[in-house]
Parts: structure tokens; sequence; C-alpha cells
């Protein structure tokens, strides 16, 4: 977080465009490639996740003071725990056959990353309001980047966008992309894309025009899978 | 017998934890740049997945048999608390260790490959035995993909790559590819 005051648009912007959870920080990568074989699914996922990470936030956000120091990524975990639970159940109750196709990927946002770090960076420190905009922001960048890898591989392999069919009957599926490889390259080959259209002053170019925060770059972001560091 | 060695090979090479299933790929890119991390840290995961394959295992048994709505959450304590005690276990036995795995032990906690083994066995209704198979060739698979991934990247890093590709862009095409190659393992348990 930059000292500077920061307007409440900031706040969801920063995680749709500057600090997307996927396509920048590369945090929630397994349901990103796990589930995104057709669009249907990514999205029922990015809504789950969305819904756990909204709740959590706010509620992290409006009981911080009562959270033990020691004991905060316990509690915050039970939290996320608890809300992955709820959309667990709702999902099952309401749309029993996306339920189905995501399987354990459902009870697997517990260990999403994206949702732990935003309440450890953010709503543990933040007022409720300004955690929830962060989360909607986060959630929304979630979202689309699912939608994105969706997308992508349902056209490539199978020829639909969300079940209808968009080619004619030459249309020779490639099969790769449905499978699991599929979900690394299209991933890999997004990744490239946008490292070289950062290379170009692309981003900046963008940002000047829809006026997007900039609030860091991604080579200080890094890859944000090793928090550590390895060196 | 046999049936313990399908479990396992199945678990390590036909639905290989990282490559197929997409479960721990924190680690897996996190931790692949040098191949002794990669090898320990493997090691850690095996042992971590032992040991939550067995409380799982008596928790389905004993306890979630009266309140299977507290299955997420007890497993996700068990496994916290778990690597809290390997923590301190290695902190206390060998400070070297502690310290050359760093960040990336408690982070084991948040690895979705322990809570995925957990939920699998528990919805395949695995015992003790078959469990404990499926564990270890969770574990072995998870390695076996480390030290690949380890060992391409040791050698990417000496060759001049373009530079869109020094980011994590060609990690990912180059984990496409071993997957694509184990995509040929698919055929191996089905006779």
């Amino acid at each position: 977080m930059s000292p500077r005051v920061t307007t409440p648009g900031e706040d969801f912007v920063r995680g749709v465009w500057r600090e997307n959870p996927v396509l920048v920080q590369l945090l929630g990568l397994c349901p990103a490639l796990a589930v995104t074989n057709s669009v249907a699914n990514a999205l029922a996922m990015g809504l789950a996740t969305f819904f756990v990470l909204m709740g959590s936030s706010v509620l992290v956000s409006s009981i911080k003071r009562l959270i033990p120091k020691e004991v905060r990524i316990s509690a915050y975990i039970l939290i996320i725990a608890t809300f992955v639970t709820i959309a667990d159940m709702v999902l099952a109750a309401v749309v029993p056959e996306i339920h189905k196709a995501l399987g354990a990927f459902i009870a697997l946002i517990v260990v999403n990353c994206m949702i732990l770090g935003r309440q450890e960076a953010f709503a543990s420190k933040q007022p409720v309001g300004r955690a929830a905009l962060d989360a909607a922001g986060t959630g929304v960048g979630f979202i689309i980047a699912m939608v994105m890898i969706g997308g992508i591989r349902e056209v490539l392999g199978n020829g639909t966008f969300l079940g209808a069919a968009l080619f004619g009957s030459g249309f020779e599926p490639w099969i790769v992309m449905i499978l699991p490889p599929g979900g690394f390259f299209t991933l890999g080959i997004l990744l490239l894309l946008f490292a070289g259209w950062e290379e170009r002053g692309g981003a900046e170019r963008a940002e000047r025009t829809w006026r997007v925060p900039v609030t860091r770059r991604v080579s200080d972001v890094g890859p944000v899978a090793a928090p550590g560091g390895e060196r | 017998m046999s049936e313990l060695a399908v479990i396992f090979l199945s678990a390590m090479l036909v639905n290989n934890f990282t490559l197929v299933l997409f479960l721990g790929l924190c680690p897996f890119l996190g931790v692949s740049a040098k191949v002794g991390t990669a090898l320990r840290m493997g090691a850690a995961n095996v042992f971590v997945l032992t040991v939550t394959s067995l409380t799982a295992s008596f928790l389905n048994a004993f306890v979630l048999v009266h309140a299977p709505y507290l299955r997420l959450i007890s497993f996700i304590v068990v496994i916290a608390s778990l690597v809290q005690i390997v923590e301190m276990a290695v902190k206390k036995l060998s400070p070297t260790l502690f310290r050359e795995l760093g960040i990336f032990l408690p982070l084991i906690t948040t690895n979705c490959a322990i809570l995925g083994l957990a939920i699998f066995q528990t919805n395949r209704e695995y015992g003790v035995w078959e469990g404990l198979a499926f564990a270890l060739g969770a574990g072995a698979g998870l390695t076996l993909a480390l030290i690949l991934m380890a060992s391409i990247r040791e050698r990417i890093e000496l060759s001049d790559v373009p530079s869109v590709a020094r980011n994590m862009g060609l990690v990912l095409i180059l984990a496409g590819t071993l997957s694509l190659a184990f995509m040929g393992f698919a055929g191996l348990l089905t006779s």
C-alpha cells in the first residue's frame, strides 16, 4: 500500500487491473487452470470465489479488533472455510450439475492464496467499506481472468462458447485445449502476450487513456507465487 | 496388494497431482528454480501428505460420521496444526534444514494438494492402507514434477531467452509441455 490517500475507485480498480490476482500476481492458479475447460464452469467458480472473498473480507474487517495477532492466520482460514461450506451447500442445492463438474475444487477455494492474501494484506487493516471495495475489485479481476481463460479454451477446444456452437461442422476442435496441458498453454501464452504488450508501453498508454491508477509495476510484483524469494 | 500398487501408480503418473489435476501449483512455480530446494520441498510435502492421510482416515471413521458438514473446517484445522507441529519439530531437531526451507514450510498449509488429498480420499472412500498408498503416490508424483521442472529451469537460466519470456510465461509453457508428456501415461492402467 502506498502511504498516500487512495480514492474508493482506486481500491476497486487496483484488483481488476494493476494487481489482477491471476494475470499479474499469479495467485489462485489452481482453480484458474483446473476448472476453466468451459466458460460455464469458469463463471460458476469465479462467482463462488467472489462470494467467499467478499464475505470473508467484510467479516474479517468488522471483527479485526477481536482477533489476537498470534492466531490471526488460523482465524482467517476458519472464517474462509465457513463461507466456502456455505457456497458449497448453496451450489449443491441450486445448480447440482455445475457443482458436480467443479467437484473438489469448490472445497479447495479455502486454500486459494488470493483470498488469504487479501485478508492479511488489506481487510485486516482497513475499514469495512474499503475492504468490501477491495474484495469486489479482486473478485471481479478473478472472474475476468477465469472467463478469459475459459473462453479461449472452450472456443478452441470445443468450438463452442457457453455451449453455443460458433463454427460450422468443418471445424476440427483442438482437443488438447480442454485437456490439462491446454490450461498451462493458455495462461502461458496470455502472460507472454501481456509481457510483450507491456514492454512496448501498451500498459502506460492504456492507463493514460482510461485513467487507471498506477500503483506498482509488474516487475516490482514479480512472481508472487514465491513470497520469500528463493535466492 | 496389487490394488494398492494401482492406487500408487495412478496418483503418481496417470493423475499426477501437479501436472494433470493442477493441485499444488504455488510451490510448483515458486520453488522449482533449483533442484536441491525442489527435492527438499518434495520431501516435506510427502511427509505432510502421509500424516494428513492418516489423520483424515481417523477423522472420517470416528468424528465426521456424526457431523459431515464440519468436514472441510476440521480438515483445514488439522492440516494447519500439523504443519505447525512439523515446523516446530524441524526447528528443534535440525535448525539448518529449517533455515533452508524458510517461508515454504508454513506455506505447505495453503498448498491445495494437501487438502485436495484429504477430500479425494474421502470422496473415494479409501481405507487406511489405500489412503496411505494414495498419499505416497501423490507425494512421489509431486516430487517428480518439481524435480523435472527444476532441472529444466536450471538449464534455461543459462540460455538466451527473449525478454518477454523471462517471467512466468515461459515456465507455464514448459509446464504445459510436461503435462502433455504426462498425458501419455493415460493408457497405462486401463488394461
